[in-house]
């Protein structure tokens, strides 16, 4: 049960398909091509582990992680949250098949890499407070809707094929 | 969840200090986001006649929200003490479900990221984000 996160739960049953409005295409397309992929991940990713620090538990082989600035300035994080960065593109330019797109990752997070899908949620959350800042006022609540939901599919995606 | 370390209650205070002069457009902004984010919020404020996020009456609330939180940072070392009429209110008046104490403090952090991004630090963030859990748990002290 995560505690800590308030991105929106979604359920998915294996016919239901996500559906999407103009708007919230567009701005997750919007967004996307905007951003910085190598800014945005490593801040997202950075953010999690001094946010929330007992997700450093999936990254033993990362050095030092001992403080924000540690953390901030570790190259294996940077790298990593592209790497995250680069990964949710492939949802952005599927949007219409997220659950197929990310089969092999969920058994990927699950089989190999055990981690706790309730810490995806935390990842998301701290990727919304990154993007805010990057996007400033043209955040607005109706964006912030827009990508919260699509973070909510990605999530609920990569949680799929846990047993 | 945590208790707050001398340090969050530092870096709270601080960056209080910083922030609290523009604590009117951080309520209003984080309500309205509130409204628009997760709908059901609104079902609080169906007394409302205007129920539209930048309506006079969810500023209104914003402030009021604000004016809580700003309290709440001078009484930061006893919580569940300084906030006990606080509980009250919400617990017997109000009956807010307190779930929804964590979406209103997601959306005071997704306000602070945009008004203040430098300022609004990984450090700055988790010692907030304690301190919002701290006070919501006080404010759900009361319910039963």
């Amino acid at each position: 049960m995560p505690e800590n996160s308030v991105s929106a739960d979604l359920q998915t049953e294996s016919d239901k398909m996500v559906e999407w409005t103009d708007f919230e295409r567009n701005t997750i397309q919007d967004i996307f091509s905007r951003i910085e992929y190598d800014v945005v991940g490593p801040a997202a990713l950075a953010r999690c582990l001094v946010v929330y620090p007992w997700t450093q538990r999936y990254f033993g082989g990362f050095g030092n992680l001992y403080n924000a600035a540690a953390i901030k300035g570790n190259p294996m994080v940077s790298k990593h949250g592209t790497t995250i960065l680069n990964g949710l593109e492939r949802a952005v330019k599927n949007m219409d098949d997220i659950t197929n797109t990310y089969a092999e990752l969920s058994v990927l997070h699950s089989e190999k890499l055990h981690v706790d899908p309730d810490n995806f949620k935390l990842l998301a959350d701290c990727l919304t407070i990154v993007v805010a800042a990057q996007l400033g006022n043209e955040f607005t609540g109706e964006v912030q809707a827009a990508f919260q939901k699509f973070l909510a599919v990605v999530v609920s995606a990569l949680g799929r094929q846990y047993r | 969840m945590t208790s707050l370390t001398a340090k969050d209650k530092q870096t709270v205070k601080a960056f209080w200090a910083k922030v609290s002069g523009k604590s009117e457009d951080i309520g209003a902004a984080a309500v309205a986001r509130m409204l628009v984010v997760y709908p059901q919020t609104k079902t609080y404020f169906s007394h409302w006649q205007d129920q539209s996020p930048h309506s006079a009456a969810a500023r209104k609330h914003g402030i009021t929200v604000m004016m809580g939180v700003g309290d709440a940072v001078t009484k930061i070392d006893d919580l569940k003490e300084g906030l006990k009429e606080l509980s009250e209110l919400h617990a017997f008046t109000l009956r807010v479900d307190p779930g929804n104490f964590k979406i209103l403090s997601h959306n005071i952090l997704v306000v602070m990221a945009i008004m203040f991004p430098t300022d609004f630090t990984p450090d700055v963030h988790v010692s907030l984000d304690k301190f919002l859990a701290a006070v919501s748990l006080a404010l759900a002290e009361k319910y039963r």
